[in-house]
Formats: C-alpha cells, sequence, structure tokens
C-alpha cells in the first residue's frame, strides 16, 4: 500500500535461481509481491517488501528460497530478551531457520517457543 | 449424504440460561454439536458433521466484539473438526481454517452463499496467519485433521482451499505427500472466496496482497489500547503515590502533591498512551519515517505541546515538571507505536529488530531523564 513500507536493506532473503524448478508457488503465496518468475525461475522483484513470513521458503519445493523467518514484533522481541514465556501467541521472537520452519510445520506439537501476548 | 432429521430445539439453541453447571472439562477439546453455533448435524460417511450457517448470531457478534476489546481473547476456540456450512455435497469445496472463532465466523459469514466443507484445525485458538508463523497452522496438523476427520469418505475429490496466509506453517507439497489432498492457496482476505471460487479458483494479484487499510487498523486500536493499559496502568496510581509522597517532602501536602502533579502525570500519561496507541495506528501512512519508533514520536511531541497550553502558570521558561513531561510523553508515545509492528502486516523481524537496536536506547534515556526531572520537580516545589 502506498505510503507502508518498511525500512530498507534489513531482510534476509535469499533466492536461489539455479535450484528453481519454476512451479511459482512461491510468487503465489508471497502477500508482498516480493517474488516473481523470470524465465520460469524465481526472481526477486521488491525485497524491501519482504516480512520474512517464510511462506515461499516453506512452500518451495526445490529450496531455491532462504529467509530467517520471524515475526516482526517489537513485544515479542521485548518478551524474549526479558525471557518471558506466553503461550496463547503468534509472535516468535527467534528467528525461524528454514529446517525449523520445516519442522515446525511437520511436527504434530511444534516445541514451545519464547513468544508473547502480543496479538 | 442426507440430511439427518433436526430436532427443532437444536435449531433454536440457546445458550445456557445462569451459569452451566460446573464441572471438569471431560474431554479438552469439547463437543463440537454442543457449540452454540451449531444448528444440528450432517450425516456423512464419516460420521454426522456439525453443521452450521454463514448467518452470525447476536452471541457471535457479541463475543466479535468482546474479544477485539481483548476481552477473553485467548481462550475463544472453535472445537477442530470437520464442519458442514449449509448443505454441502462430495463435490463441495473443503475450506480450511484455524479454531479461533472470529476467524471461524469471519469464514463461515464470507461463505455463507456457498455449500461447503469447512475443516477447522487445531490452531490453539490463534488467527490464521498468526498460528502460521507459529507452526500450528502447519503440514503436520493439516495432514493430521485430514486424516482422523475422515474427509477422504467425505468428498469425492482431493483438494483443500487453504487461506493464502497459512502458508507461512505449511508446505503444500508435503501436504499432498502426508494425506493425498492438494493445497490450493485461496485469497488472503475471506471475503474474496466467492470470486476466487467463481473464477476456477484463480485469484486476482490484488486479492494476494495484504493490505493495512484505515479500517484494518482501526479495529486493532482497542486490542492496543487495552494491551497497554494491561501492562502499564499500574504506573498511574504510582505516579499519583509519588506525587503524594513529593508534596509532603516539598512542603505542599500529601494531597496538594497528589491533585496537582499527580493528577498532571495522569494526564500526560494518557494523553502519551492515545498518541502512542491510538493516533499513531490510525495516522501510520501519513506519519513521517519508516520505523514505527519515529512514526510514533510525532504524535508524542504534538501531545507534548498540547502539554504547553493549560499548563498551570507560564509555560515559559518551562517548568521541571513540564520539561519532563515533554521528554516523557514523546518517548512513551514513541514506545507504544514501536509495539504496533506486532499487529501490522508489512513488518519484518530484520527490520524491528534494527529499529529497536536503535530506538529503545533513546526511549528509556529520554524517559529516564524525565522521570529525574519530574522528581526533583516534586521536593523542589
Amino acid at each position: 500500500m502506498p505510503g507502508l513500507r518498511y525500512l530498507s536493506d534489513v531482510v534476509s532473503l535469499k533466492a536461489m535461481p539455479e535450484l528453481c524448478v519454476g512451479c511459482g508457488l512461491c510468487a503465489q503465496v508471497c502477500p508482498q509481491g516480493v517474488l516473481e518468475l523470470r524465465e520460469k525461475r524465481v526472481a526477486v522483484a521488491d525485497r524491501d517488501a519482504c516480512m520474512e513470513c517464510g511462506a515461499c521458503m516453506t512452500n518451495c519445493p526445490s529450496g531455491a528460497l532462504w529467509v530467517q523467518a520471524g515475526v516482526g514484533c517489537a513485544q515479542a522481541v521485548i518478551n524474549s530478551v526479558l525471557g518471558r514465556q506466553g503461550s496463547a501467541c503468534c509472535c516468535v521472537a527467534e528467528p525461524r531457520s528454514p529446517q525449523q520452519g520445516l519442522q515446525a510445520s511437520l511436527d504434530m506439537a511444534p516445541p514451545p517457543r519464547k513468544s508473547s501476548g502480543c496479538c | 449424504m442426507t440430511l439427518s432429521p433436526q430436532p427443532l430445539p437444536l435449531l433454536t439453541r440457546m445458550p445456557p440460561q445462569g451459569p452451566a453447571p460446573c464441572c471438569p472439562a471431560a474431554e479438552p477439546l469439547g463437543d463440537p454439536m454442543a457449540q452454540p453455533f451449531v444448528m444440528g448435524a450432517l450425516d456423512t460417511p464419516a460420521g454426522p458433521a456439525p453443521r452450521v450457517s454463514g448467518q452470525l448470531s447476536p452471541a457471535d457478534r457479541r463475543g466479535t466484539l468482546r474479544v477485539r476489546w481483548d476481552i477473553g481473547r485467548h481462550d475463544y476456540k472453535v472445537v477442530p473438526g470437520l464442519y458442514a456450512l449449509n448443505n454441502p455435497t462430495p463435490d463441495s469445496p473443503v475450506l480450511v481454517s484455524a479454531n479461533y472463532k472470529l476467524s471461524f465466523d469471519h469464514l463461515r459469514e464470507a461463505a455463507r452463499e456457498l455449500d461447503a466443507w469447512l475443516l477447522v484445525l487445531d490452531t490453539k485458538g490463534v488467527n490464521v496467519w498468526c498460528a502460521a508463523g507459529k507452526g500450528t497452522m502447519g503440514t503436520a496438523e493439516l495432514a493430521g485433521r485430514v486424516r482422523s476427520s475422515g474427509l477422504e469418505r467425505v468428498v469425492s475429490h482431493r483438494r483443500l482451499i487453504l487461506p493464502q496466509l497459512a502458508a507461512p506453517g505449511v508446505a503444500a507439497h508435503l501436504v499432498k505427500k502426508q494425506c493425498g489432498f492438494g493445497v490450493v492457496y485461496g485469497p488472503v482476505m475471506a471475503r474474496d472466496l466467492p470470486a476466487f471460487l467463481a473464477k476456477g479458483h484463480k485469484a486476482d494479484p490484488a486479492m494476494r496482497r495484504v493490505r493495512f487499510p484505515l479500517r484494518a487498523r482501526a479495529v486493532l486500536v482497542p486490542v492496543e489500547l487495552m494491551q497497554a493499559l494491561k501492562t502499564y496502568l499500574w504506573l498511574l496510581p504510582s505516579l499519583l503515590l509519588l506525587a503524594g509522597l513529593g508534596g509532603l517532602v516539598g512542603g505542599l501536602g500529601f494531597w496538594a502533591g497528589l491533585g496537582g502533579a499527580g493528577l498532571r502525570a495522569v494526564g500526560a500519561m494518557l494523553l502519551a498512551l492515545v498518541a502512542g496507541a491510538v493516533a499513531s495506528p490510525l495516522l501510520l501512512p501519513w506519519l513521517p519515517g519508516r520505523a514505527f519508533s519515529l512514526k510514533g514520536l510525532w504524535p508524542g511531541l504534538a501531545g507534548a505541546a498540547l502539554l504547553w497550553a493549560p499548563w498551570p502558570g507560564a509555560a515559559w521558561p518551562p517548568s521541571a515538571e513540564l520539561m519532563a513531561w515533554c521528554l516523557a510523553v514523546p518517548a512513551l508515545s514513541s514506545f507504544l507505536a514501536m509495539n504496533f509492528t506486532g499487529a501490522s502486516t508489512y513488518t519484518s523481524l530484520s527490520g524491528v529488530k534494527k529499529e529497536m537496536r536503535r530506538a529503545v536506547p533513546l526511549q528509556i534515556a529520554a524517559a529516564a531523564i524525565g522521570l529525574g526531572l519530574w522528581l526533583y520537580a516534586l521536593v523542589a516545589a
């Protein structure tokens, strides 16, 4: 949306087009229009719009995307620093690595993470 | 597939009058049929499915209002499992949702004209996007719920329609492997579902983008306010007490101190709350800067400017007390606005950490100097 852009040059997103199989699911699931297919390979069209949600990485069948996925929530960062443990919130202060991200989606009961009551 | 006979009492089920008989919950997830919004059952080859409509009842709307004000928001759940929306057939689409009741109500209201199956995952009462970030709206829960609900016996197709914002937690290619059902990502907003289905599972590019318009920000304001109050309300009596004690030390007397500097402190704090938790979210696109801590500074400075006009006595040169609040109000507003990153739809963790490394030391310094000046002003009065 015009007028709502977050900080520039901070996001951890990496695309590896050489691994891409061209399915296009990453571009479809990205809620910020960050990715597109160029000549049937993934390309980063708008890096600074990335919010590191990890949807592209989780849904890439060939490992062509990597991002230090997490939730951009200041309260969760504070809770994490203070060592507070929450249970009912979405906010995962610690970044999810691709393995953790995948693991979390594979495990029936994800390991308890530091989180907060922020949402 | 036939409709089971629906006894009238089920259709007109009312919430129990008076307190329900209290007993330990026998089954942690509860009986889906006992939920007040369930109107009978639809017989399926996998057993009776609780049937719901897309018409929200006054009780549903009261529940929405309640959780929008952060009352019982973490315990507003639907029993996970398969539900029938209106009169689905084996060919009807399967719409997947979270078991936060607000999410569930939102979906069934948006899809009220459709006959569909609703597969509600156990996301611990958390909404779709947040639960996907946590991993509870995830591949394993989805595949497990497909199997435990007996979905393959209920529908003739092998397709699940997920909200696009479930994608951070769900690996579509693995779902197919684990339960045989393919994942189709629907639009971001449930209200676009009918159009998405009508176009043969095609979403316009606009339906795939998350936005953060004024209306979406405005509905979040009450929760921001309540959370700030729940966390920081203790500060107000503390400031009143300190002002009273300062009055004693400074010779004004306890009640004069409490009624003077104490009430002014409460007023300044409430001004900071409005600046940071109301004005900042509402004015977000128009506030200069990209960091939320910077955006929150401007309403805070405006709040500080508002303090000058009604301030008792000459506002120039400013007294130590007035200077204290001119530092503390912008600092608090900046801090509260920074906390709105968690509710916003476009901030990254890397970005939040970067802005916090810069802003939090400044916020703490301004608040600490403000507090020091204020305490000095109390005893010097």
